[in-house]
């Protein structure tokens, strides 16, 4: 019932084109996530669904019903949408107890006292700050504040819970724990969450779905961990990667299904379905790096450059020549010298290949749902 | 993946259904509405007057028929202009006022701006000692009205040589000091500057210099920059706004300043152009008064757009985080205690003397004679004595002067929370519409009051609304017209501060609110309301104690039943009565400061805020 279609929204401010014409559905129950860099348009892709923005052309329908129709200038009030929003700075009334803040909406909705009471408090004891019911905003911490403003958006059980950066501002340990709070809450209050995140590592583990930005165009649109196989550009390659994803220059032909790709790294062939020649640029995650210490045949040698330790995994800047450094990731702990040599082996099926001119992607890797199939038969 | 390129092309066609849901869509939201309500409010409180205004001056009036044979009553005309500024008295009644309020505009800003900007700097930034203190001190004169200050000026400095008793000076060394001193520009500029409105330059400037974050000077420091490109470079460019928006205060206030202007100057005949504008309304001489008021607010407005110009877009630094920065003080070394006095001894001589002189003559039976047995209650709490004063009896046991009492505390009251509420409601309205044509209009409108003189002002309203008009039926002689004016009279402030409360509630407060459901009445009084109350607060001090010290506005509008405590006293001292003005300005300056003191106590009022500093 809330389920959402976006259609060929148009915004302006000014003369800056901020959404140019997205489209994109999201299905009852989904957990949608936008990502994208800063100045994107994700927060304001989010005010239009929730109606406190008002684009200039496309429409926007919520469970069937047409809520924003930019052409005839028809905007629902937010109010008349049933969702809620929580905004990215809390937006808490600090004139208002916990308790106050909570039940506002109910209030407004002329919900009986007794009512509202046990609705208040049942939403704060999902979200484990009962204890602080009688304190203000200022006498909270910043997660304590956090989850103030997500129990004030689900109190009312809104169909859909929008919510903008809600964990930006926190630490490390409370970000983690708040992240399984959202799909647990997300699993038990079965509304359609559409969320909002720079955090790659974030979107990827949250969403059911997650929508790509940039410059105020939705790039990409897939489940998480197609987006993290196969970025449909190099922009959506680069900001997804973590720690980062290698990107390579090479140049390449097109032979009986295969692109035949010569680089720093040697001759590979990787399949494809698209014909191409010319300049392309390899994307290869650290992880799927194999690194040797031995001299191998199939292996390409390379010079110690740094070594990042980083606890449980170790990262490695690799230099091929002057120019290319290439990161690695081994898991475990291990320490080179700087300047000793290694050999790497990089199979063609961890690579994806793309245009160089146009960013778009020539040769993708196997899906999650093939490779699975594959596996099964 | 949809990835689309192709944009809408808008339909340029009549489109019913877009016209509906356009409507619609004005209809539903209150903003639309009371923007349109305060607009029109605005015409017809301030547009209309300026125009009849100018209009009266352009037009022959009904009487011109006997000057001019040539008048057509009605007629279109600039021979009104063209006497005002061509004829023989022109130097006198025209140029010569204008140049005087000019002179008394600017050295009453630099004056006001040295004494205002060095106090900020010892209390903010220097290691003077008792700095809340200071700070509460250097605000006392605020409250004392300038006119009052003017008669203490006289109680002291005044000569024989235009009758009536002597003053202090000439009481003890038997010559009176010369009319230059006793009166005119002079002690006109020091009044108005050094010891009234210093006060706005140095609740501008502190405020600006406790947000500057010393940090920001540190860093600076750090950077290897002397103490005095420091000062040039990064301190004076943050406050500079603070200092450009004071002058536009102070000049426009001292060329329109009346009761200095009238108790100072007319005894020399040192006209200026509030009081020429007086003495023209009096002799029924209208439209020269007008041709002077809009003179004077052509001057003003000039003044604030070269104002503007210069200000330019630094308006308004984003110095947050000033609070928590501790703030490096400059020690003063062994000039800490010689300062500390001289500063001590600016505002007794600015607050105490004056009010400590005032309070002595109100107990001298003769005025002018300081020995014990010229001592008297009489003028408190007298009662009727055919010998003294004509009979009449003490302030505190006159009917009539109870009577001023509530009128006056009936009109600031009322008049200072509506436009206290006025200003919050524009504020909503600027705040929200930044960038729209309706936000421009009220932010410009709601300004305007502050250059029309507010002699020229009530004598508009006297016009206007003694005869039944829109909505309202002839308000002549009631205490609602006088309540109308100080509320428009007020709006500038009250706006400015309503504005700037605005401006620091995040927008998301208020769409939180509304994405639950609440209406707008809902959001703004459970969420707007109570976020801007210390804004509301110091608006409202702001403009009660300016409607309880309200002189010129008033003074044409009231009649015997409707007066102020103001007028009352001006009636007094004009008629020769000082002891009685002088109890009657104790009670008002009692008044005031109560309510100063409580609400900045409980309230925690903060007359910067009010200002919209
Ligand atoms: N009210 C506004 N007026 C003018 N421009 C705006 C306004 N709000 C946003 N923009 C512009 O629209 C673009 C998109 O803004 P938006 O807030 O949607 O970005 P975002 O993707 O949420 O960024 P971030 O991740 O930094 O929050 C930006 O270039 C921004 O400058
Ligand atoms: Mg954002």
């Amino acid at each position: 019932m809330s389920r959402i279609e976006l259609k060929n929204i148009n915004k302006h401010f000014g003369d800056n084109h901020v959404l140019k014409g997205i489209d994109f559905v999201i299905e009852d129950g989904d957990f949608m996530t936008l990502l994208g860099p800063s100045g994107c348009g994700k927060t304001t892709t989010l005010r239009v669904i929730t109606g406190l923005e008002n684009p200039e052309g496309g429409i926007v329908t919520i469970g069937g019903k047409e809520v924003v129709n930019g052409e005839n200038k028809y905007y629902a009030p937010p109010a008349k949408r049933d969702l809620n929003l929580v905004f990215q700075s809390y937006a808490l009334w600090p004139h208002m107890t916990v308790y106050e803040n909570v039940a506002f909406g109910l209030t407004v909705k002329k919900f009986p006292k007794n009512e509202i009471r046990q609705k208040v408090e049942a939403a704060l004891d999902k979200l484990q700050i009962l204890p602080y019911i009688d304190r203000y905003p200022s006498e909270l911490s910043g997660g304590q504040q956090q989850r103030v403003s997500i129990a004030r958006a689900i109190v009312t059980e809104p169909k859909i819970l929008l919510l903008d950066e809600p964990l930006s501002n926190l630490d490390a340990k409370l970000r983690l724990e708040m992240r399984s709070e959202l799909k647990r809450l997300h699993n038990e209050l079965n509304t359609t969450i559409i969320y909002v995140t720079h955090d790659q590592v974030e979107a990827l583990t949250l969403s059911t779905k997650i929508a790509v930005f940039f410059e105020g165009e939705l790039v990409q649109l897939d489940e998480p961990r197609n987006i993290y196989r196969n970025p449909a550009d190099l922009r959506v390659a680069d900001f997804v990667g973590n720690p980062q994803i290698n990107l390579i220059d090479a140049f390449c032909s097109y032979k009986d299904g295969s692109l035949l790709t010569e680089s720093v790294i040697g001759k590979l062939s990787v399949p494809t379905t698209k014909s191409y020649e010319g300049e392309c640029v390899m994307a290869l995650y650290p992880e799927d790096i194999q690194i040797f210490e031995q001299r191998r045949a199939d292996a390409t040698k390379c010079t110690v450059y740094s070594v990042l330790p980083a606890g449980s995994e170790t990262l490695m800047q690799l230099t091929m020549d002057d120019e290319t450094v290439i990161l690695a990731k081994y898991m475990g702990e291990k320490d080179y010298e700087i300047g000793s040599s290694l050999w790497i082996k990089i199979s063609s099926d961890k690579i994806n290949v793309y245009d160089k001119n146009s960013g778009k992607i020539i040769a993708e890797k196997e899906s999650y749902e093939e490779l699975n199939g594959r596996v099964l038969a | 993946m949809g990835v689309k390129k192709s944009y809408p092309n808008e339909k340029r066609k009549f489109n019913k259904e877009k016209m509906k849901n356009i409507v619609k869509g004005f209809l539903s939201n209150p903003i639309y509405l009371i923007s349109l309500i305060a607009i029109v409010f605005l015409v017809h409180t301030i547009v209309v007057p300026l125009w009849q205004m100018l209009s009266n001056t352009l037009l022959w009036g009904e009487g011109d028929q006997l000057i001019n044979p040539d008048a057509i009553p009605g007629g279109l005309t600039i021979e009104h202009w063209k006497q005002m500024l061509t004829s023989e008295a022109s130097k006198n009644v025209f140029y010569k006022p204008i140049l005087r309020s000019l002179g008394i505009g600017v050295a009453v800003s630099i004056m006001a701006l040295i004494m205002g900007g060095a106090l900020a700097w010892l209390v903010t930034r220097s290691d003077i000692p008792y700095k809340k203190t200071l700070t509460f001190l250097a605000v006392i004169p605020y409250m004392i009205p300038s006119w009052m200050k003017s008669m203490a000026w006289l109680t002291v400095f005044k000569n024989d040589r235009v009758g009536g008793a002597p003053g202090l000076l000439q009481f003890i060394f038997g010559v009176g000091p010369p009319d230059w001193i006793a009166y005119g520009f002079l002690p006109i500029v020091i009044v108005l500057g050094g010891m009234h409105y210093y006060v706005y330059f140095f609740l501008l400037t502190a405020a600006a210099l406790n947000s500057v974050n010393s940090n920001m000077e540190e860093t600076a420091n750090i950077l290897g920059a002397p103490r005095i490109t420091i000062l040039r470079r990064i301190t004076f460019p943050l406050i500079l706004p603070a200092i450009l928006s004071g002058v536009i205060l102070v000049f426009s206030k001292a060329i329109g300043t009346f009761g200095p202007a009238a108790f100072l100057g007319l005894p020399v005949n040192f006209y200026v152009i509030s009081t020429m504008l007086y003495s023209n309304m009096q002799t029924g001489m209208l439209t020269e008064g007008y041709i002077l008021s809009l003179t004077l607010i052509v001057l003003a407005a000039l003044v604030i757009y070269i104002n503007q110009k210069m200000i330019g877009k630094r308006k308004g630094y984003d110095t947050v985080g000033g609070k928590d920065g501790r703030k490096t003080m400059m020690p003063l070394g062994r000039w800490r205690m010689p300062v500390f006095v001289t500063v001590i001894i600016f505002m007794v001589s600015s607050a105490v003397v004056p009010l400590a002189l005032l309070l002595l003559q109100s107990f001298m039976l003769k005025d002018g004679v300081y020995t014990l047995s010229n001592f008297t209650t009489h003028f408190w709490i007298g009662k009727a004595n055919p010998d003294i004063a004509m009979g009449n009896v003490g302030v505190l046991v006159n009917d009539s002067i109870g009577l001023a009492l509530k009128n006056s505390l009936l009109i600031a009251v009322i008049g200072a929370g509506v436009a206290a509420l006025i200003g919050i409601i524009f504020g909503y309205i600027v705040a929200k519409g930044r960038n729209s044509f309706t936000g421009k209009v009220v932010e410009q409108l709601a300004f305007a009051p502050y250059l029309i003189p507010g002699i020229a002002l009530s004598a508009i309203y006297l016009t206007m609304f003694a005869k039944p008009g829109l909505f309202l039926p002839s308000l002549y002689g009631t205490l609602s017209i006088i309540i109308l004016i100080t509320i428009v009279k007020d709006l500038p402030f009250a706006t400015r501060a309503g504005v700037s409360n605005m401006f620091q509630i995040s927008g998301e407060l208020e769409e939180a609110a509304q994405i639950q459901g609440a209406s707008f009445f809902k959001r703004f009084f459970r969420i707007m309301l109570p976020l801007t109350k210390q804004g509301i607060l110091s608006a409202f001090i702001i403009a009660f104690i300016s409607a309880m010290k309200q002189l010129d506005l008033v003074l044409l509008l009231v009649t015997p039943k409707t007066g102020t405590l103001a007028t009352i006293t001006y009636e007094y001292a004009d008629t020769g009565y000082p002891q009685f003005a002088n109890a009657i300005m104790l009670i008002i300056i009692a008044i005031t400061m109560v309510v100063y003191y409580v609400s900045s106590k409980w309230g925690k009022a903060d007359l910067s805020k009010g200002i919209g500093g």
